[in-house]
């Protein structure tokens, strides 16, 4: 049954916890001392003797073949390490899904601020001034550069056709279904790239070891990631490669695929000086360079029925990649996946693509994809009702998916399905009905008055509007992807006697470290304070998998509950009773270590029963399970000013189970509004392929003036797979706020945007364009 | 960088005087990181845009990206690591550790001391004269919800402890 609740933050928890009962409470969080004190300790906190800063030389034009690259004679080079593309002693590439991205551009570049000479010196000002002191003769090349240029294959960026990967999912019979439809609607939907923007910019530092090894230290999602492309770069085995987490302020994928590339630089510049490296981005050189969200386009033609039933799906999805492969078609797989929104549909083909063209490669940003054709489809959605003249809750209501329905991939949906649950929650809680009449009402009073002259009195023709989304995320990685990542987990006793967590996924500001404390301490029955969680370190911890895809509670928190429940029964049958307690489990613990030695628990992943995929029909079970949310966004527009003021969010999300309210309240708030800021303000400006508002001055993400109240509801609908019923969180939040607000503008104005971010210049020209 | 262009720079930092050896060009972000090694107060823009590096200066809220050390020559200093009071986290920390307030933490450090400097001059803060204060300082993680609840929670506890 669906359980629901509003994590209280006035909740206090340091105080009040009634132990060893952990899951579900909200316990302090780990990190949280360390983080509030200013104890914690950040890439660029390390003090590190004999450092070197290292800095990067980018390319200025967006494709064109390196004619000569000269280090300037009149600059003083002493004491000035410099690496090209020759010093590298492995193969020159970014290993990630491909090989195709050079770690250093050789003979061309094919974006502008690709990297093509690492410099690094002991004083910091002198190796930024010799960057100016590098000079770089290029032939220009014509670039592609956006997906409609990278279409009409204006340059060839990849192979003869510009395609990365193109995805075909095909369900029914299309043509028959829209045959018996009674309507036929089409859509065009366009979103822009998007910013990470963790705050703390990317940094890593690198260090030659003793056994002829390299050890990186730095802000990251996912060590291994960097450990394999690091084995590649320098020509190293596994063992000689260490890669150790710091501190990370904030990742939302923008450190799952990146840290590979300032890891591999940082690396190459302490390969050739033999000193320490550190490699800080500052931000103007993190906003112009790092991955972004892939623009995309997608347009969908549907068969509805009069009634609002929907019929048949045609998605024609293109993103846009950037230069080299990173993860693009798995965030296109994601994508493609997602398109159908979290609907049933009797027929329905997606056909999505991701093209390659002259700007820098987009990678993983929360939601990985899904977002993208969410919003799509979302507002689709809303069209459609406004075609038919219907409530787009209305819509909604009649057409989510239940237990029992098929998603376009043929997945029946098993167990945990919120869809109705939280968009009736939401719609309850928002009052969504009574706020849509009422501000119908208030927008044509404040129309009749103003035309009557009369007007508000500071003169402002102020609109209101409220607009619905629901969307179904998939937990973990898409089709075989669990299975081939083939996960470790483990759990050991430390010398003194308590459970040591060993996972490579990373605390990035979520609470991980917190929760994988509280699912130990719940299995062994003792208090979350005393289990351990080591640092992510490749010497360290086994490959649990990267922190990706909302995967490491749900996937990564099984293997380490069943790990914990392998101990306990380990230690109950040694002691010859069941563990009581902390104290208890502390005694026993140090007994076994004295008479039989360490011990360690492992855990590898195993394909839960049921869950079947395949890669080259797209048909099957895409994901072990989705989450589900809902939300309602009310806004005020200022027809004048084209401005939006965001009053007032509510949002239910069904996420199986929450093991701690406050840290999952965290998640949906902080994405709620990572979605809110792209759907309204977050804009990536290109200007001959080279980002021109790459600082904060003029990206603009919002600032606690700009965030709504967000009233956040929790619904529990429980997976069996999943620890104490839990389903990824982490990215779900960010599909549903773009296509809300959407909505709600439409509804204040009577003027649907089809692209965002609805700046107010955007906003402005579609209000005169329809002669508001 | 020629050592005869450093000039000495004495500031109560924390309630401590402490005297550094810097260029004119230094800026107090500079200083208070790499010279004096508090490494709290964090580099997120080097532009003024983003507020991580706030700390006070006689008490009021700045900038430390922005202002040169020398220009707080004489001047009293409040950093992150200046909040807690002999170990004892300040109730403003423990508030931001208990609703959630902070998530990755970067940006909690200037977070902190804007809150800090408002509840200074404000005893029982409204939600909007909270978010107004806290508008310089971007966070990523949150959402700001949790952040607002802390200063709120602070300010009660702060408020109780007058009595």
């Amino acid at each position: 049954m669906a359980r629901s609740r509003t994590a209280s933050p006035e909740r206090p928890a340091r105080k009040t916890i009634t132990l060893p009962a952990s899951v579900g409470v909200n316990v302090p969080r780990k990190d949280g001392r360390d983080k509030v004190t200013g104890a914690a300790l950040y890439l660029d906190d390390l003090r590190v003797p004999g450092v070197l800063h290292g800095r990067t030389v980018r390319s200025t034009v967006a494709n064109a073949r390196i004619v000569s690259v000269t280090l300037d004679p009149a600059f003083d080079w002493t004491g000035m390490t410099v690496v090209d593309h020759r010093d590298i002693p492995g193969e020159n590439c970014v290993a990630v899904i491909e090989r195709d991205q050079p770690m250093l551009a050789s003979t061309h570049v094919r974006h502008v601020d690709e990297p093509i000479l690492l410099l690094a010196h002991e004083d910091a000002e002198r190796v930024e001034a010799a960057v100016s002191a590098v000079k770089i003769e290029y032939e220009p090349l014509t670039p592609a550069l956006n997906l409609e240029e990278s279409l009409e294959k204006k340059a060839l960026v990849r192979g003869d056709d510009n395609v990365f990967k193109t995805i075909r999912i095909e369900r029914g019979d299309l043509d028959e279904a829209f045959v018996r439809s009674d309507r036929v609607i089409e859509g065009e939907y366009w979103c822009g790239h998007q910013e990470q923007l963790y705050i703390e910019n990317n940094a890593m530092l690198a260090e030659r070891t003793k056994d002829g090894g390299i050890h990186i230290r730095g802000s990251m999602q996912c060590p291994y990631y960097v450990h394999g492309a690091l084995q590649v770069l320098l020509n190293l085995p596994p063992e000689k490669v260490r890669i150790e987490q710091t501190v990370t302020g904030g990742g939302f994928g923008g450190k799952e695929d990146y840290p590979s590339v300032i890891g591999g630089h940082a690396a190459l510049l302490a390969w050739k000086s033999g000193r320490p490296v550190k490699i800080v981005y500052d931000r103007l050189e993190d906003l112009a360079a790092t991955t972004k969200r892939h623009p995309a386009r997608v347009r969908i033609k549907t068969g509805v029925m009069n009634d609002g039933t929907l019929v048949a799906l045609d998605a024609d999805v293109v993103m846009d990649g950037g230069a080299y492969l990173t993860l693009t078609p798995v965030v296109l797989s994601r994508g493609a996946i997602h398109a159908g929104g979290c609907y049933r549909w009797d027929a329905a083909r997606i056909f999505a693509r991701a093209v390659a063209t002259n700007t820098p490669p987009n990678g993983a940003f929360r939601g990985f994809g899904a977002p993208q054709t969410l919003f799509a489809i979302e507002s689709h959605m809303d069209r459609i009702a406004a075609e038919l003249g219907m409530d787009p809750l209305a819509l909604r209501r009649k057409n989510a998916v239940k237990l029992g329905d098929v998603t376009p991939t043929g997945q029946v949906l098993k167990e945990s399905v919120g869809s109705h649950e939280v968009l009736e929650r939401t719609a309850k809680r928002a009052k969504y009905a009574e706020k849509r009449a009422r501000y119908e009402r208030e927008n044509a009073a404040a129309e009749a008055a103003e035309r009557a002259g009369k007007g508000a009195k500071d003169g402002r023709r102020l609109r209101r509007g409220i607009g619905m989304a629901l969307a179904m995320h998939g937990a973990g990685f898409t089709g075989s992807g669990e299975s081939k990542l083939n996960s470790l987990a483990a759990l050991d006793l430390t010398p003194d006697g308590r459970p040591c967590v060993r996972i490579s996924n990373t605390e990035i500001g979520q609470g991980t470290n917190t929760v994988f404390g509280q699912i130990v301490g719940e299995v062994l029955g003792i208090p979350h304070e005393q289990v351990l969680v080591h640092v992510p370190d490749t010497d360290h911890v086994p490959d649990s998998g990267p922190t990706v895809a909302s995967r490491t509670l749900m996937v990564v928190g099984g293997l380490i509950e069943k790990c914990a429940k392998k101990m306990k029964e380990k230690l109950e049958l040694f002691a010859e009773h069941p563990i009581e307690g902390g104290a208890d489990f502390a005694r026993i613990a140090k007994r076994w270590l004295k008479e039989r030695g360490p011990l360690r628990v492992e855990q590898r992943y195993q394909k839960p029963t049921g869950i079947e995929w395949d890669d080259d029909t797209y048909q099957g079970d895409a994901y072990g399970v989705f989450a589900y949310a809902a939300i309602a966004v009310e806004v005020e527009v200022d027809l004048d000013t084209a401005e939006t003021k965001l009053l007032h969010v509510t949002t239910a999300q069904d996420i199986g189970r929450a093991i701690h309210p406050v840290l999952c309240a965290g998640q949906i708030e902080g994405g709620t509004l990572q979605g809110l800021g792209w759907a309204l303000m977050e804009e990536v400006r290109h200007k001959d392929g080279k980002v021109w508002n790459h600082q904060l001055t003029n990206y603009i993400i919002p600032t606690s003036a700009d965030a709504p109240p967000i009233d956040v509801e929790i619904v529990e609908i429980p997976y069996s797979n999943g620890p104490w019923g839990a389903k990824g969180v982490g990215e779900l939040p960010m599909d549903v706020p773009a296509p809300a607000v959407i909505a709600a503008i439409a509804h204040a104005t009577g003027c649907r945007l089809d692209e965002i971010p609805a700046t107010p210049e955007r906003l402005m020209r579609a209000l005169q364009r329809r002669g508001a | 960088m020629d050592a005869a262009a450093l000039v000495p720079c004495t500031m109560q930092v924390n309630g401590d005087a402490r005297t550094c050896a810097i260029t004119p060009a230094t800026t107090l972000l500079e200083a208070l990181r790499y010279t004096l090694g508090l490494t709290g107060s964090k580099q997120g823009c080097d532009k003024g845009d983003c507020g991580a590096c706030t700390v006070l200066v006689d008490g009021v809220p700045t900038l430390s990206c922005l202002t040169l050390a020398l220009a707080c020559d004489g001047r009293a200093v409040t950093t992150v690591e200046g909040l807690a009071d002999k170990g004892v986290p300040h109730p403003l920390q423990d508030a931001f550790d208990r609703t959630g307030g902070a998530q990755c933490g970067f940006c909690t450090p200037g977070m902190l001391m804007s809150a800090y400097a408002l509840l200074q001059r404000e005893a029982a803060p409204t939600r909007d004269e909270i978010s107004h204060a806290l508008s310089g300082n971007l966070c990523r993680c949150t959402g700001y919800t949790k952040i607002l609840d802390a200063v709120e929670l602070a300010a009660a506890e702060l408020r109780e402890r007058a009595k």
